[in-house]
């Protein structure tokens, strides 16, 4: 089979070419995005270091906002820097739909393992 | 880039001949290879997230097990991961803007960014070496006391305060009390605890290793001096914060007689300095030790991975293969591993340091 890689002004990787205009606009988004997931970080650790694990502002709260700001950063890399957002709609769809929807039930069936198992040993040791 | 994909009407769309996604061959199974990458890394992460559910235990707190920098001492919670978060996030961005550069067919830019990148890389799994290094060594080095006890000392105000501690408590000495109990350990030096001190008494070199262990450890100070007296500090809750009558109990520095107290209830073989896999002396579950290594290993291995694609296709530019290709897609798609592998990190560094 032909790698379609190797093909030579292989046409929807030419069409992926931008003029030097567009470029100054693209660019200017991406600063943007830098600047906003450095800021984020910042307020991450702001946060990790900043907020006792009990208080005024319980610990939970702030365990959701981590986990917030994170899915906010990982949506920026991955639409903005990663293109995904500039994709067709089916693709979008494609990647994220069965990913989504593994890992939530991943997530919730795990934790909700865990806990379980943990009230066991704390009711019999 | 934006606007990019050819206007196909729908009924065309998925009859063939085109590809539906208006992408290449290529660029689609890098996405399919990182849905499924990112399964491996979901599911580690759940794991992860399960066994810290699960366990009754107090879990280790990132700003407290990551707190230092190299060659600075002092506290410095999460400021190291900090720098290696953005060190990783400045590397995707010089990578996206080898992309654009490669869109624009500006060999030049690509040449550059690439080689910004891969700089950035090389800089994060330096800095992961590192944070490996001080994990494996720890500071300072913690044990299990064998049976229930109460145990009176200053919590971080000054005040006393009074703990019962269970038996199988972790606690730990400090850092100074630790590296000379390790080193005493190393030598196969006699360790009294008495008085409230810890007094070390060196085995006698010229005796155990003859006139040429002498000449090699004239240089250790020990080896001459009598035995050296050390106070004995004991830390409680080092790495773990608990929560009682409605107050955060950590870091309760004991002294004097408690300590001597502490240090006589250790439960035999559970000193541990630092982490391997089998114990840690962050937290009583080994397993702690055992993620941190398996899932920031596993990711620094994708970063290596990364590095080194990252350079073939740096050169692949320098020599001008994509200018004669007439289209810089390689560096497109290198560029979204490498953007997975920030990612993954972000991710990492949220349930790993800061949750």
């Amino acid at each position: 089979m032909e790698r379609d890689d190797l093909i030579v002004n292989d046409s929807y990787s030419i069409n992926a070419r931008h003029s030097e205009e567009e470029g100054k606009k693209i660019r200017k988004k991406l600063y943007f995005v830098t600047i906003l997931l450095t800021v984020i970080t910042i307020i991450e650790i702001f946060m990790g270091v900043a907020f006792k694990r009990n208080g005024t502002f319980t610990w939970e709260t702030i365990k959701l906002a981590f986990v917030i700001l994170t899915l906010v950063k990982a949506a920026y890399i991955v639409l903005v820097f990663m293109h995904l957002g500039d994709e067709r709609k089916n693709l979008k769809y494609v990647v994220l739909l069965p990913y989504a929807l593994f890992i939530l039930y991943l997530i919730f069936i795990g934790l909700y393992e865990g806990l379980s198992v943990q009230s066991l040993h704390n009711t019999f040791g | 880039m934006s606007g990019h994909a050819e206007a196909v009407s729908k009924d065309k769309l998925w009859g063939g001949g085109s590809s539906p996604f208006s992408i290449s061959y290529g660029k689609m199974m890098m996405w399919y290879f990182l849905v499924s990458d990112a399964l491996t890394f979901g599911g580690l992460l759940t794991a992860y997230g399960v066994i810290r559910h699960a366990s009754s235990d107090p879990w280790p707190v990132g700003e407290q097990v990551f707190e230092s920098l190299p060659l600075i001492t002092g506290s410095f919670p999460l400021i190291y991961v900090a720098l290696m978060t953005f060190i990783l996030i400045i590397s995707s961005v010089t990578m996206v803007l080898a992309v654009e550069a490669g869109h624009r067919m500006d060999k030049k830019g690509v040449i550059k960014w690439m080689g910004y990148t891969v700089l950035g890389g090389l800089f994060f799994l330096t800095s992961q070496a590192w944070e490996w290094s001080h994990f494996i060594h720890g500071s300072g080095g913690g044990f299990q006391i064998s049976a229930p006890m109460s145990v009176t000392g200053a919590d971080e105000s000054g005040a006393n305060m009074t703990v019962e501690l269970n038996g199988g408590a972790w606690v730990h000495m400090t850092s100074e009390l630790g590296h000379a109990y390790e080193h005493a350990l190393e030598h196969g030096d006699h360790i009294e605890v008495k008085g409230g001190n810890l007094i070390i008494t060196p085995a006698h070199h010229e005796a155990a290793h003859g006139e040429h262990a002498h000449a090699e450890h004239g240089h250790d100070a020990h080896a001459e001096a009598g035995p050296t007296t050390l106070p004995l500090e004991i830390i409680l809750n080092k790495y773990v914060l608990e929560h009682k009558d409605g107050k955060d109990i950590r870091k309760i520095k004991v002294t004097g007689a408690e300590a001597e107290k502490v240090m006589n209830g250790m439960a035999s073989n559970t000193l541990v300095f630092g982490a391997n896999l089998h114990k840690n002396e962050y937290a009583v579950q080994q397993q702690y030790a055992n993620f941190f290594f398996f899932i920031t290993g596993f990711h620094g291995f994708h970063v290596m991975q990364g590095v080194v694609i990252n350079i073939v296709i740096f050169l692949m530019a320098l020599r001008g293969v994509f200018e004669r290709r007439g289209h810089y897609e390689m560096v497109e798609k290198v560029g979204l591993f490498w953007h997975f592998v920030d990612l993954v990190w972000v991710f990492v560094f949220t349930f790993f340091y800061l949750v």
